[in-house]
């Protein structure tokens, strides 16, 4: 029975249910180095402007250095430097990440040679003799084209293949070495430019306009040139510069107060006060941690067509996952014989390996994996089966087998579906027992597929036909699966299994790997209908899917997940591609997203808090000297009023630089309860953000209050 | 019975008092919210007004309403005080001067009832009734009618329609603030208030002076005066003077009516959207708040001994009516400045810098805890949707707030509605520290002076209308400035309000999981009043520290 779905390359394992850290690779410190140049030329004012937290910074350190220059002082320059320090880490973040997706660009590019293309004219139809080509560059070529490729030519653009099946080599993109089929009809029909095709002949029609192309799209993806704001950061931004107008005022009345209170201050303080109240830390790392939460899809080899589907995919309500693949391995495996009475379990065991020798279909390889590991039986060489004969699987005859056809062993075995095998075993002569009924109905009510083994044997000249037994072929669910399930329940994440299996199959395959709802014989309608019942009630849908019937449900569910085996109907219907083709990623993206909020949400959270400490520190050294009083303020100690202000802005500063890790990692995730999940973040990086900077500043201090004049 | 004990069985009554109250009242404002069926009587104002009660309105035009009947209510209390003379039961007042009577027309319409006057020395007893006292019921129930509508925001989905102004509006005044007020001022009378219509007397004192006594209908306007958190008193001395607040008792039942309404809207807020508990954390929130700082003040006050009267009263007694003593003045100076009344017992301005710095902070906190009716409510809710923003990220979703997200305009609305009173506040102290002219108005220098201005603007934006006393604010410039600060303090952030209201309204909402940011438990409470205090804290701080703070640590 081997059905024809499309075998994901296993390469890593993506279930390994206990590494929840979904790392983004280490941050280089050569990093720092080589993005320094893509940094100060960041603090053009057109560019900066998009940040209005940093711009300020800018202007400010615009002012102070004006101010520097008409008054020098050794605090002032101090002051002035780190303002200007501070401008350029928070660009150092974001050139730091976007330095990642480029050199992934860079590699993609190299794919991207000039390609010549095997156009074929225009009055080519598929099957048409006389077929006349042209040679056009790769960049010539337009949608609806028809191109020839051969063994070791590279596809020159995106398509589907109408003529031919050939192993494609795409290493280029998802870095598998493995090579793939690619077929003309069916959901394995779309090829990728760039990649090379490794056996065979194929005609592709192209299905992308120059320049459009997947490879295109992806390097503007991972260079963030497409990069646009996403809902959520725009709504943080908003509230980052209403907190920045706040801070700004308070400062800017404070002047007027300063001098009735007759402590008049200089325009390096202020401008100091305001850029240590200003949130700098989440405002200089806001779009480091956009562009480094696209880029952990880019490592996982999913590309996510805009930010906005990343963010959504936190938000998921509702998970369809189907069945194949992602909660079962890939297929059906042999997991019992059951031999009729009068059959020795040795005998039936034998017989199921013999008939599946040549039988390459995962079934069929699992049954002589059972073979031998349960009953010993090792595989049989070539010379012992010489003139063997082996027949494959059709779908008329729906059995395969073998007929051995030697001297001392002239047998002929099947196996295959119980109605099919029953009555090859009549045609033969035979009268299959009345056994097998039932053991094949107790199979089919357990979820499982059973398949029944006959024999024809012929020894001097008798010819006796029965039965053996059945194979119990069963759906093998993942391990590890039934746990994550249940951290996606305990994150408030509903999972509903897809299968084209019966109710009652589905139901006890459901059971077993524990998902909370299941649709059985699901047809392209039927999910579409489930996604929007489920819409209606305000929920967000994530799902998978690669063929070009899933294409509607994949443009309707709030996050699409096309495999990069399926149609390409399929992956411009979605809104992200899976390049392994491997349906469990859908988890990986879901954490990735909550990953990219939480990291947003706790800087955030860290930035404020960080206020009470710099207060702490600047006012009293603004005003003690006016109202000794508030020299109780100075609970830190620091040494001098310039030392302590100075500080204060060099920490802000520093912390930037010691957070882009942290903002290109994203924060620990852990799936759990929200309440759970925000009390771990609240006491990390609330209170955390609240006590650091005393520590941080204090200790600045300790070491700046021997810089020359800065008493 | 030692003042200790005294202080504390008011403040456990208060408590119990407002608990007893808190279900009736809240599920009563729910009911009065929600209704279809409308009384006989509003259907005939309805008619004579010519609104169409049941025609439910977008956000935009319930802004409208707001907006045009404060307009009318500005003019038409602005021409009745300068016309005064000409009306009957003027008592022989004059014309009130146009910048006060600006001043103190923004001030009632605005719900703040800031004074710059004395009011027995300058309005007459129709302008009392028919125009301060209406101003009393109106501008709180307009405060309770765009908490409302909030609410509706919240409960809905995918509609532009927020309720009717007019019908929540007329609902307020007769269903809820009449009939509470109408029994009060009863028993206020019987507990000693005074209610004529007498007009001056002039009597011969004991020792052989004259002294001219203005009589009036006190009772009726004292019991809206703290129901409705206006606070603008009769006379000059408010809820000090003998006729308003005579004794402990009456003491007491304001303070319980200055806060009654404030802390039931949140059950009427649980009861409306459907899971009373999300009532119980914000009532939570507000209490956790109110009873702090009633602990700060009284210890302040307790502890910090001025006089020799200190000595023998046990405490700061200087302000301070000796027939209230430390513990019911600083729990009403707590309760009053909390809420957005204003109405005050005692001199603030004489409080301890700890104690008077107390309250300054507690109208910073943007009248929130109760805070004024409606106000107070929706004032938290929006620093409710800030904190849900921040921690919703924070457990990896899109933040949402009773199953409504939180997106770039909510958040902005949010923003500039928590921007707009501190704005406020800052610049008006600013310009008016920076104008010699007008620093001449303070009565101290120095630092205690810097807090007699920082007072005036943050009561003013902050619709309290309490005052620090101290700083001569009659004048041109302080009517105008003061009564633009509450007029763009009170508006503007209605005008956010709904605008909020509008763009929740639309949305479907989403349902809730276990992922679902969980805003009905004390991680909640918690997490909320941490977030006021340190927002309110990280903007006012600089001012603060040149204020009390300076005052207070030597």
């Amino acid at each position: 029975m081997p059905t024809a779905t499309a075998q994901p390359p296993v390469s890593k394992d993506p279930l390994a249910p206990n590494v929840h850290r979904v790392s983004g690779g280490l941050l280089d410190a050569r990093q720092l180095v080589t993005s320094f140049p893509d940094a100060l030329r960041k603090l053009d004012p057109r560019t900066m402007v998009r940040n209005p937290v940093m711009f300020v910074v800018e202007v400010g350190a615009v002012l102070t250095t004006l101010s520097a220059i008409k008054d020098p002082s050794v605090f002032a320059w101090v002051i002035t430097a780190w303002l200007w320090l501070t401008a350029v880490f928070a660009n150092l973040s974001e050139a730091v990440a976007e330095g990642r997706g480029k050199a992934q660009a860079e590699t993609l590019r190299r794919t991207k040679t000039d390609t010549m293309a095997r156009r074929l004219t225009d009055g080519w139809r598929p099957g048409a003799p006389g077929v006349v080509e042209e040679e056009v560059p790769a960049a010539g070529l337009r949608l609806g084209d028809h191109v020839v490729v051969e063994a070791g030519q590279i596809i020159p653009g995106d398509g589907d293949v109408v003529e031919g099946v050939a192993s494609v080599d795409e290493s280029a993109i998802t870095g598998e070495s493995a090579p793939v089929i690619r077929e003309s009809g069916g959901d394995r029909s779309a090829v990728t430019g760039g990649t090379k095709v490794l056996s065979d002949r194929i005609v592709v029609r192209i299905t992308s306009k120059p320049g459009e192309t997947f490879i295109d799209r992806m390097i503007a993806l991972v260079e963030g040139a497409a990069r646009q704001k996403t809902p959520n950061e725009i709504a943080l931004n908003i509230l980052l510069a209403s907190l920045t107008i706040i801070f700004m005022v308070a400062v800017v009345t404070l002047q007027p107060f300063a001098i009735f209170a007759g402590a008049e201050q200089s325009i390096v303080i202020l401008v100091a006060l305001v850029v240590a109240l200003i949130p700098t830390t989440i405002g200089a790392l806001l779009s480091a941690i956009g562009i480094a939460g696209m880029d952990r899809l880019v490592q996982r080899n999913v590309l996510a067509m805009s930010g906005r589907a990343v963010e959504a995919a936190g938000d998921v309500n509702t998970l369809l996952l189907d069945k194949t693949g992602t909660i079962t391995l890939g297929n059906r495996q042999a997991a019992e014989f059951l031999p009729v009475s009068g059959v020795e379990i040795e005998e039936l065991a034998d017989a199921a390996q013999l008939s599946s020798l040549a039988d390459e279909t995962p079934e069929g390889r699992s049954v002589v994996v059972l073979a031998k590991e349960r009953y010993a039986l090792r595989g049989r060489t070539e010379g012992e089966l010489a003139r063997a004969e082996f027949v494959p699987f059709t779908a008329q005859t729906r059995m395969s087998g073998v007929d051995l056809n030697s001297t001392e062993d002239n047998r002929s075995l099947r196996k295959g579906a119980a109605t099919a095998v029953m009555s090859w075993v009549r045609e033969h002569g035979g009268h299959p027992t009345e056994e097998v009924g039932p053991i094949v109905d107790g199979i089919s009510a357990s979820g499982g597929t059973p398949l029944v083994v006959g024999e024809v044997a012929w020894s001097e000249g008798a010819r006796t036909a029965r039965i053996l037994g059945v194979i119990h072929l069963k759906d093998v669910v993942k391990q590890g699966i039934r746990e994550r399930f249940d951290e996606l329940r305990r994150m408030g994440i509903k999972t509903v299994m897809i299968t084209g299996d019966n109710p009652l199959t589905a139901r006890a395959i459901a059971q077993e790997a524990g998902v909370d709802d299941f649709l059985a014989e699901a047809t392209p309608e039927d999910k579409m209908a489930l996604i929007k019942r489920e819409q209606s009630g305000g929920k967000l849908v994530a799902m998978t899917g690669d063929g070009t019937n899933d294409a509607p449900a994949l443009a309707q569910a709030d996050v699409g997940v096309a495999m990069n085996t399926g149609t390409s109907a399929a992956k411009e219907a979605g809104n992200m591609v899976d390049l392994d083709s491997n349906p469990t990623k859908l988890i990986e993206i879901v954490e990735i997203g909550k990953q990219l909020l939480i990291t947003r949400g706790a800087l955030t959270t860290f930035s404020i808090a960080n206020d009470v400490a710099k207060y702490f520190a600047i006012i009293p050294a603004m005003f003690a000297s006016v109202y000794p009083g508030l020299h109780r303020l100075n609970i830190m100690g620091l040494h001098s009023p310039t030392s302590a202000i100075s500080s204060a802005i060099i920490f802000n500063a520093l912390i930037i630089i010691a957070l882009i890790p942290l903002a290109l990692r994203g924060v620990r995730y852990r799936p759990s309860s929200a309440a759970a999940l925000l009390n771990r973040n609240i006491v990390l990086y609330g209170f955390g953000g609240l006590v650091l900077p005393f520590v941080g500043i204090k200790l600045i201090d300790l070491l700046i209050q021997f810089i020359p004049g800065l008493h | 019975m030692n003042d200790t004990l005294a202080g504390w069985l008011q403040i456990i009554a208060l408590v119990g008092a407002l608990a007893l109250t808190f279900r009736p009242l809240g599920d009563h404002m729910a009911h009065v919210l929600t209704s279809p069926r409308h009384w006989r009587v509003e259907r005939l104002i309805y008619r004579v007004a010519g609104v169409h009660a049941d025609a439910d309105q977008q956000w935009s035009a319930y802004l409208r309403g707001v907006l045009a009947f404060a307009a009318v209510s500005v003019l038409f209390l602005y021409a009745f005080q300068r016309l005064q003379n000409h009306l009957l039961l003027s008592i022989g007042m004059k014309p009130v001067a146009p910048d006060l009577a600006f001043n103190t027309a923004a001030s009632f319409v605005t719900n703040t009832n800031w004074q710059n006057y004395s009011g027995e020395s300058t309005m007459g007893h129709l302008v009392q009734m028919a125009g301060l006292a209406v101003q009393n019921f109106v501008s709180a129930a307009v405060g309770i009618a765009v908490v409302a509508a909030l609410i509706r925001g919240f409960t809905r989905k995918k509609t532009d329609r927020v309720g009717n102004f007019w019908a929540d509006l007329t609902r307020i005044v007769l269903r809820v603030l009449l009939p509470i007020s109408f029994v009060m001022a009863i028993v206020l009378v019987a507990s000693g208030v005074i209610e004529n219509f007498h007009g001056i007397q002039s009597i011969t004192t004991i020792a052989g002076d004259h002294q001219s006594i203005t009589g009036g209908p006190v009772a009726s306007q004292e019991a809206i005066k703290e129901l409705g958190t206006n606070g603008g008193g009769f006379y000059n001395a408010n809820s000090a003077h003998p006729f308003e607040n005579p004794n402990p008792f009456t003491n007491w039942l304001e303070i319980y009516l200055l806060l009654v309404i404030g802390f039931s809207l949140p059950r009427t807020f649980g009861t409306m959207v459907g899971d009373r508990r999300q009532g119980y954390a914000i009532v939570a929130v507000m209490a956790l708040i109110w009873a702090s700082s009633v602990a700060i003040v009284t210890a302040n006050e307790l502890h910090s001994v001025s006089s020799s009267v200190g000595h023998t009263a046990g405490g700061m007694m200087e302000g301070k009516e000796q027939r209230f003593g430390i513990w019911a003045s600083a729990l009403f100076a707590v309760s009053t400045t909390l809420t957005s009344c204003g109405a005050v017992n005692s001199f603030h301005d004489s409080y301890t810098p700890g104690g008077g710095g107390m309250t300054i902070f507690n109208m910073m906190l943007g009248e929130i805890a109760p805070g004024g009716t409606g106000s107070g409510l929706y004032g938290i809710l929006i620093l409710a949707v800030v904190a849900v923003f921040v921690a919703g990220l924070m457990v990896g979703r899109t933040p949402e707030y009773l199953g409504k997200k939180l997106g770039a305009r909510e958040m902005k609305f949010a923003s500039l509605y928590i921007l707009t009173t501190p704005a406020i506040v800052l610049v008006g102290s600013g310009i008016a520290m920076a104008l010699p002219g007008e620093r001449a108005a303070m009565l101290n220098s120095g630092a205690h002076g810097f807090s007699e201005v920082l007072y005036a603007f943050t009561s003013a934006a902050n619709n309290n209308g309490s005052a620090f006393a101290g700083l001569s604010a009659d004048t041109v410039w302080y009517n105008t400035a003061l009564g633009l600060a509450m007029i763009f303090g009170r508006f503007l952030p209605m005008v956010f309000v709904l605008a909020l209201a509008g763009s929740l309204a639309r949305q479907q909402p989403v349902p809730v999981t276990a992922g679902t940011l969980p805003t009905h438990r004390p991680q909640f409470v918690g997490l909320l009043a941490a977030v006021i205090l340190i927002v309110v804290g990280l903007t006012y701080f600089p001012a603060l520290a040149l204020g009390p703070l300076a005052e207070g640590l030597h």
